[in-house]
């Protein structure tokens, strides 16, 4: 059983999770790309960057995860030397915390479905070098131009049996994170992880530090062979924590004695909580460049039909229509969906390279009165108008009401009322009648009509 | 009584110097003087000479003020009173002290408190206990101990100080001045080295009302750098009582008097008969959520505090580890500079967040906390006020509570209440008794500062205390 917590770092962002400072910090003298906040300097206080916590939920909805209703930060205390304020600025799922998003899935090309625990976010520390190296180093130096990255950690189930699938994961990750904007791939060394492998009857091994799918697959691979020897051997695997050596391919015991960590967790209180509403969820899936899984997931979350969605996630112009048209509810926006991948379409198709920026909530009248009435030839009418840029009055795509119908429908309903009712008086009662149903008519035309109606019923 | 330059109040230095009577120099060096023929007082870790402000169109241009030392200022060491920051410079003004500096205010130095704010008395200081001008056997109260005791010994006009638990209020208490600690959230706690960050606030130490009013009103308001600062003024219906015809209600709370010494009763008593006498109605109130108020102070500042000062571990800051040794043997020894009082908070802050502990203290301290911030705020709906003495005792002798600091903890058993709930509170002089000052706290409503400030204001005049220590 293999289970993985990756780090991505999020350098698509322009500034740090708690500060100003740049995120382009890789090739920078040491300590250049640092300030009061990201050093931890006494009486300096985090500022949250809410464009991570946007970036967040991307990637959360790009796992098919939920979102928390709002966004919590904890203090992680531990004391190394390149964390400034010995502790930790992360979430937290327990003592009255919730991660980002939890309970997401994703799936591997042989259909198999790893699930995700929970996605969070919390600060990268900054990085000890040691001159010439671990052993030989008089010192150990440390550099912060990396302390207050924004990282997302996702902590998947222990649902991978292979190497090979942790590897692809890591893969289709990083090329879905690059589809919605957040460039991991450019960057050596922003998606790193931490992986959890045991086989049957050994303890639980975290390995750590990995950085990038292909040093995971080596990894897990030597760690494999590794547990299974000792277990030929009849020696028992025990928990530990072991470091992966990338240049010599072994892992390699942390030597430190495995006791349940201690982080004393407690609230964050210098950031308040940030709420995570409906609206702040939508509009990130609205502006997700996502690739079309990703805006055919969305639609049929919505309801729409299987075809349809193909259709509106095939056309990220449609796309985004519908997205911004469509509420809450889902009946709704199916019927939207349907609209805008049919109808709508074809009369897109009338027009060449039509923008499709007009004011959409002009085009969100016209669809929902189309909705109602079903009047197909005055939609498309509207439509064409909407599409070329002219102003739609909204004349042009309300129900055109058929006087002759409606005398009918009136008629039949009040044929035992105006019974006992003469000349004139009936006209009269009628003419009321249809007026309350529909008081824009032309009087005089429906007084015609009438009149000649009622001379025919004799 | 003082008189010449170091006799007038902020307000009346402030329209002199505006008016041209006065020099800025002069009333710098008329200061720094007297702080120079004091330091017996030991209310300075660090004075400075004259800087001349620029800001001569500023509010405040030409007026000196004195700040405590856990407050940074740029290129000011900024000590906390700490060995483990004795040589710390900040590259950063905190807001506060920028919003001071844009409106004129030349610094006169960086006053000496309890380590890291934690103490009640202005004893717990690697630079020296702080000695109260109306006694110097005694102590002036903590942990804000300087900047009391320069605005009380006419060493400066006014002085910013920080309250976590009454560190403002205390001091001003047992000084004879006014101590005010805004709303939390009122005034920006960037740049205020952290000792428990959901409690404290930045507020004035003053010689009156009106004078700490001046200055709130020059640092208060929203901070980008400090995302709990607000300047939300409340919505109108949560407003609670509003003044009629200067008609106040007030509240006592009899439940706490058990812990109050004769003297300071006999002179509270006094106070609220006198103000009775002038239209001012109280009423008492039994609130059961005080009783364990006290005590989840305790765990929110230690628990707290465990994480704000975990920073100091050798690596930037105190003494340079031996670099023979391993990591953890350096930063234990490192951590040994921290004085007693600190080190205790901090071990019991670490235990109380130890998993199995946390929900047994840390969590039902704040269950605690928030029930108690709900019930007063739901009787500050029939009060204007909640007035109780600031001080349960009289100033004690230095070193005379060394050995029982729980009897200490329990001198804050008024002031935390303010610090738990967020809401605004001032103490004011209100009488002397055996030559000592006694302060009267007035609580208000969370986010009505003005209001408060107003009614001390008043208060004050009906109580018409006058006295200055004859140092
Ligand atoms: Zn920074």
């Amino acid at each position: 059983m293999i289970g993985l917590e990756v780090h991505v770092q999020m350098v698509s962002l322009k500034s740090k999770l708690f500060c100003a400072c740049p995120t382009d910090y890789r090739g920078k003298p040491p300590n250049t790309n640092i300030c009061p906040i990201c050093t931890g300097l006494p009486g300096a206080l985090p500022v949250l960057n809410i464009k991570a916590v946007e970036e967040g939920l991307k990637i959360a909805l790009a796992l098919h995860a939920e979102p928390s209703t709002a966004s919590y930060f904890f203090r992680k205390s531990y004391f190394y030397p390149d964390l400034p304020k010995n502790f930790q600025i992360t979430q937290y799922d327990k003592a009255g915390g919730v991660p980002l998003a939890h309970d997401g899935h994703y799936t591997l090309k042989n259909g198999k479905t790893i699930r995700i625990e929970r996605i969070h976010m919390e600060e990268d520390p900054g990085r000890i070098y040691y001159e010439g190296g671990r052993g030989e180093s008089r010192f150990s130096l440390v550099d912060y131009n990396r302390s207050g990255i924004a990282l997302v950690e996702i902590v998947t189930s222990p649902d991978f049996t292979e190497p090979e699938e942790a590897r692809e994961f890591l893969e289709l990750l990083q090329k879905n994170l690059d589809e919605i904007g957040i460039n991991v791939s450019e960057y050596e060394g922003s998606v790193r992880c931490d992986a959890n492998i045991s086989y049957a009857g050994g303890e639980r091994v975290e390995v750590k530090n990995i950085s990038g799918a292909t040093e995971v697959e080596k990894a897990l691979r030597y760690e494999s062979v590794r547990q299974r020897n000792m277990a030929t051997r009849g020696v028992k695997v025990r928990r530990e924590t072991r470091s992966w050596d990338e240049r010599r391919r072994i892992t390699i015991s942390s030597r430190s004695k495995e006791v349940e960590a201690e982080y004393r967790y407690m609230p964050e209180e210098d950031l308040p909580p940030v709420s995570l509403n409906q609206t702040i969820i939508k509009n990130i899936a609205l502006n997700m460049r996502g690739s079309f899984e990703d805006r055919y997931r969305v639609c049929s979350k919505y309801g729409v039909g299987e075809e349809a969605a193909k259709r509106l996630a095939g056309d990220p112009a449609l796309y985004t229509l519908f997205m911004s048209i469509t509420g809450a509810n889902e009946m709704d926006a199916s019927r939207v969906g349907n609209v805008l991948a049919n109808e709508f379409a074809f009369v897109v198709k009338k027009h060449n390279n039509p923008s499709l920026s007009g004011d959409t909530s002009s085009l969100e009248n016209i669809i929902r009165a189309y909705i109602r009435n079903g009047d197909r030839s005055r939609f498309i009418s509207a439509a064409h108008s909407w599409v070329s840029g002219i102003p739609v009055r909204a004349e042009e795509y309300k129900p055109k009401v058929d006087i002759d119908t409606l005398i009918d429908e009136t008629l039949e309903k009040e044929m035992k009322n105006i019974g006992n009712l003469e000349g004139k008086r009936r006209l009269d009662y009628l003419m009321g009648q249809i007026l309350k149903v529909s008081s824009q008519l032309n009087r005089k035309e429906l007084y015609i009509k009438l009149q000649k109606k009622l001379e025919g019923l004799g | 009584m003082s008189s010449g330059i170091i006799s007038k109040g902020a307000r009346q230095l402030v329209d002199e110097l505006q008016g041209g009577s006065l020099e800025a120099s002069k009333v710098f060096e008329t200061y720094r003087k007297r702080i120079n023929e004091l330091t017996k007082l030991n209310a300075f870790i660090t004075s400075l000479e004259y800087k001349p402000n620029a800001r001569k169109e500023g509010s405040l241009y030409g007026l000196p003020l004195a700040i405590k030392d856990n407050i940074s200022t740029e290129g000011i060491r900024t000590t906390c009173a700490s060995l483990m920051l004795k040589d710390y410079m900040p590259p950063y003004d905190a807001t506060a002290v920028a919003k001071l500096k844009a409106a004129g205010v030349s610094i006169l130095g960086k006053t000496n408190m309890d380590e890291f704010g934690m103490g009640s008395s202005g004893e717990n200081s690697a630079f020296g206990p702080t000695r109260n001008p109306w006694d110097i056997e005694r102590v002036p109260g903590g942990s804000s101990s300087g900047s009391a005791v320069a605005v009380s010994a006419r060493l400066s006009p006014a002085a910013l100080g920080t309250d976590t638990g009454g560190s403002i209020r205390a001091p001003a208490s047992f000084t004879g001045t006014v101590g005010f600690k805004p709303s939390y959230g009122y005034v920006s706690r960037y740049g205020l080295i952290a000792y428990a960050n959901s409690l404290e606030q930045i507020g004035v130490i003053a010689r009156t009302v009106d004078d700490a009013a001046l200055i709130f009103g020059v640092i208060r308001g929203k901070d980008r750098f400090d995302s709990t600062s607000t300047d939300a003024k409340p919505v109108s219906s949560n407003t609670g009582r509003l003044f009629s015809g200067g008609h106040f209600k007030g509240a006592l709370l009899p439940q706490l008097s058990d812990l109050v010494s004769k003297d300071v009763r006999e002179a509270f008593d006094s106070s609220v008969a006198k103000l009775d006498s002038e239209g001012i109605e109280f009423a008492e109130e039994r609130v059961e959520e005080l009783e364990l108020a006290l005590k989840s102070y305790y765990v929110v500042a230690c628990c707290e505090a465990t994480t704000n000062l975990a920073r100091y571990d050798g690596v930037r800051y105190g003494p340079v580890a031996d670099p023979s040794r391993d990591w953890k043997s350096a930063i234990s020894e490192s951590r040994t500079m921290f004085g007693k009082e600190v080190k205790a908070r901090i071990m019991l802050g670490s235990y109380m967040l130890s998993s199995g502990y946390y929900e047994e203290y840390y969590l039902k301290a704040l269950y605690i906390r928030r029930n108690l911030k709900l019930r007063l705020l739901k009787l500050s709906e029939s009060y204007d006020f909640i007035y109780t003495p600031t001080m349960p005792v009289l100033p004690w002798k230095i070193g005379e509570m060394i050995d029982d600091p729980l009897q200490v903890y329990l001198s804050d058993a008024l002031t935390v209440i303010a610090n738990l709930t967020g809401a605004p509170a001032i103490s004011i002089p209100i009488a002397l008794k055996k030559g000592l000052p006694v302060g009267g706290q007035l609580q208000g409503r969370y986010g009505l500062d003005d209001r408060l400030l107003e009614l001390a204001a008043t208060i004050s005049g009906l109580l018409k205390f006058r006295g200055e220590p004859s140092i």
